[in-house]
């Protein structure tokens, strides 16, 4: 017999997850838990779509009892605040584009969950509901994009390695989202009918800026935008405040639609260009992993993708260190944001992949 | 079946308490304020709890007020006692080890401006009479200090506690739910003015408690409504629940403490053959059913999970504040290092328990303690799961 955890979010998702597995379990236990990854906010900020929600923990345990299966609370707070929120806002305050969604998977989700998982529940996996695939083949487990390619959502998981990744299970990685929300309908969840979550769970009402001065004492410094030559073409209120790739918020007007090309915090100035100024073929990756537990080779062909559900696009990829990797791509593709994740896949198979460097780093 | 070492967040129904309350459950409805039969009938099976209750603790009938728990007790006491005195003072002392139905209330009395002193205690969770006398000024009208602690069963000494808040006229609330399941009470020997009971710490149901309080005492009432209880707790009686409790009480209380006291010292013994465990609480002056430990390098919440999957019940702090974050306010009290706060355990045992209860609970330590403190790495897992 073996114990599995089935990380419960409180959402549609987690919840049929946890009862597929009730399903086919055989002789295995399958345990719930939730993790309360950050205090409860004052009345009427909290945002009950989110999975971290008083409302959130109480939908899951009610799927865990209709579902019988014992059901617990994991407290991550301190890990969440210093591995999502802090990193959230550092992100920020470096000139990069965070990418809270994924730290929370690989910090939380896995090493956290997986390693307390296994000592206090004695559990050898995990399982959650991400829309994901496994495939064990030719002596290595393989991470597969999900059936349903809308909700693929393996950009997040690359990180995995292959002790982890044989310990996870992906219960709805067959399925469609549709498929899902009929099951639990089926199964009479209180989740069925629940949205999508969709804000950052721990910034009340989806503005980050009062969270950069509430953690780091950040409250914004007007500086200059320029554009490509160094003219300065208008005023912004603080680097921080803006990302590669936005559009809005700038309030200049040059007679065409532009966007953010780099943030340079030393200078507090932020860059401008026009769309095919911020469009790029070549960029560098660090932190890079791979699932595998190393590249294909020094040099390979993969697909890339640069953000959450943007086309794949064919690439070159070359090794320049050990976690270090140049991506050329086909075409261009538009806006690498640093600190946004490359994701490489050959095919179904994610690869791995790492963060976007700045282009001065 | 579990093997239930948590009776301190509550003991479960006794067979002759739930067979005493079915009647009226079921064939004796009514409320106890109709003129009619069964009106009377429904009033009868308050009033023999009432005096079974008041004797149990050397009380006459009419000093009980039935409430909806301990919680409501230690509200009504606290709120209501301070709130009738305020033309003689507004100082209220109570101690650092409370439970939160007393520190909470004495939080809002300071809030609208009563001055609160929060005692402080020594490493075994005991407060010093000593201290009392001297927080003790001409406006305290009230001092509150629990009988013996919820989550390290440290006993205080009430008796002498009594004596000095008496001699300065104010009054002594004494939260004795925890106390009142193991040792006898009497509530003129403790000189105290109010006592908070609990009847599911008793192996009555949960939902019903009692407030003793002392023929004289002036308390304002914290819930208006009808006339019930004397015109101390507006509302409807809980008639099943206050007969349960009174057949709760109807059981001696120190039938089986020496059994109990000889179990909790050989779980004791046992538990201090694991590395790192160190007792909290008084040594002697304890609950007997009361073992309390802290240990190193674990997490409460986890420890709690993993003796459940082995089918061991028991808690970690009090039932009341799992689930948060902060250690236990009382082991912070005692001068416990945070850290080590953070993995405390309590085991409450109770009439049912055995001897091989404790080889069990000891057998899932030993399964459970090295699987927590280890912090190996992952390893792949060659199998392909089915």
């Amino acid at each position: 017999m073996s114990r599995i955890v089935a990380a419960m979010s409180g959402g549609v998702d987690s919840s049929v997850a946890a009862a597929l597995l009730t399903r086919e379990r055989g002789d295995d236990e399958v345990i719930g838990v939730w993790m309360r990854t950050h205090g409860e906010m004052p009345e009427g900020l909290e945002q009950s779509r989110s999975c971290c929600s008083p409302d959130a923990a109480d939908d899951a345990r009610r799927v865990a009892q209709l579902i019988g299966i014992p059901f617990f609370t994991l407290n991550v707070e301190k890990e969440f605040g210093a591995r999502v929120i802090d990193a959230f806002v550092d992100s920020y305050l470096e000139g990069s584009t965070p990418n809270p969604c994924q730290a929370c998977n690989q910090y939380i989700k896995f090493d956290e969950l997986l390693r307390r998982g296994l000592a206090a529940y004695g559990a050898d996996a995990v399982a959650t509901g991400h829309y994901a695939r496994l495939e064990h083949r030719d002596g290595r487990w393989r991470l597969m994009r999900a059936a349903d390619t809308d909700k693929d959502q393996t950009y997040f998981l690359w990180v995995l390695d292959q002790a982890q990744l044989s310990r996870t299970r992906f219960p709805l990685g067959d399925l469609t989202k549709p498929e899902v929300r009929a099951m639990a309908a089926d199964l009479t969840l209180p989740t069925a009918q629940k949205p999508e979550s969709q804000e950052i769970c721990f910034v009340p009402l989806g503005d980050y800026r009062d969270l950069l001065e509430e953690r780091r004492g950040y409250a914004g410094d007007p500086g200059p935008i320029v554009d490509a030559g160094g003219t300065r073409v208008g005023t912004h209120t603080g680097y921080a405040h803006y990302t590669v790739g936005q559009r809005h918020g700038l309030g200049v007007a040059l007679g065409e639609a532009v966007y953010v090309r780099e943030v340079q915090p030393a200078t507090n100035t932020v860059v401008i260009g026009r769309r095919e100024e911020v469009s790029q073929r070549t960029f560098t990756v660090d932190g890079a992993r791979f699932t595998a537990g190393g590249p294909p080779a020094d040099r390979f062909d993969a697909s890339v993708r640069i953000r959450h559900r943007a086309p794949d696009v064919p690439a070159e990829v070359t090794m320049v260190g050990r976690d270090r990797f140049v991506v050329e791509t086909a075409e261009p593709v538009w806006a690498p944001a640093p600190g946004q994740a490359a994701v490489l896949y050959d095919a179904a198979e994610c690869l791995g992949g790492g963060r976007i460097t700045r282009s001065d780093g | 079946m579990a093997v239930y070492l948590d009776h301190a967040a509550t003991s479960p129904l006794r067979p002759d308490v739930l067979e005493a309350m079915l009647p009226y459950l079921t064939t004796h409805g009514g409320n106890p304020s109709s003129l009619h039969a069964s009106g009377r009938r429904a009033r009868q099976g308050v009033d023999e709890a009432r005096e079974v209750v008041a004797q149990g603790i050397g009380a006459q009938p009419r000093e009980i007020v039935f409430t909806a728990g301990g919680t409501e007790a230690d509200n009504l006491a606290i709120k209501g006692v301070a709130w009738a005195a305020t033309s003689r003072g507004r100082h209220v002392i109570t101690t650092a080890v409370e439970h939160k139905a007393v520190l909470h209330a004495a939080a809002i009395l300071e809030r609208s401006g009563f001055e609160v002193t929060v005692l402080p205690v020594d490493r075994y969770g005991r407060v010093d009479p000593i201290d009392v006398a001297a927080a003790m000024t001409e406006r305290t009208t009230l001092v509150s200090v629990m009988a013996a602690n919820n989550e390290v069963g440290t006993l205080q000494p009430i008796a002498a506690i009594g004596e000095i808040v008496r001699g300065h006229g104010a009054k002594l609330h004494v939260d004795a739910i925890q106390f009142a399941a193991h040792e006898p009470i009497d509530v003129d020997a403790w000189q105290a003015d109010l006592v908070s009971l609990s009847a599911h710490k008793l192996g009555g149901p949960q939902g019903v408690g009692a407030l003793f309080v002392r023929r004289g005492t002036q308390m304002l009432p914290q819930m208006q409504g009808g006339s019930q209880e004397r015109q101390r707790r507006a509302g409807t009686e809980n008639v099943a629940g206050i007969v349960g409790f009174g057949a709760a009480v109807r059981f001696p209380v120190d039938a089986g403490t020496d059994r109990l006291r000889d179990l909790a010292g050989r779980l004791r013994a046992g538990l201090l053959s694991f590395e790192g465990v160190g007792l909290t609480g008084h040594p002697e002056d304890r609950l007997p059913n009361n073992v309390s430990v802290v240990i190193d390098g674990v997490e409460g919440g986890d420890l709690v999970a993993a003796l459940d999957l082995e089918g061991i019940e028991t808690s970690t702090g009090s039932a009341c504040t799992s689930g948060s974050t902060e250690p236990s306010h009382v082991l912070l009290a005692m001068g416990i290092d945070p850290h080590l706060a953070h993995g405390s355990l309590r085991l409450t045992l109770g009439r049912e328990t055995s001897e091989a209860d404790l080889d069990a609970t000891l057998a899932a330590l030993g399964t459970v303690l090295p699987r927590l403190r280890s912090a190996v790495g992952l390893r792949p897992k060659a199998t392909v799961p089915a």
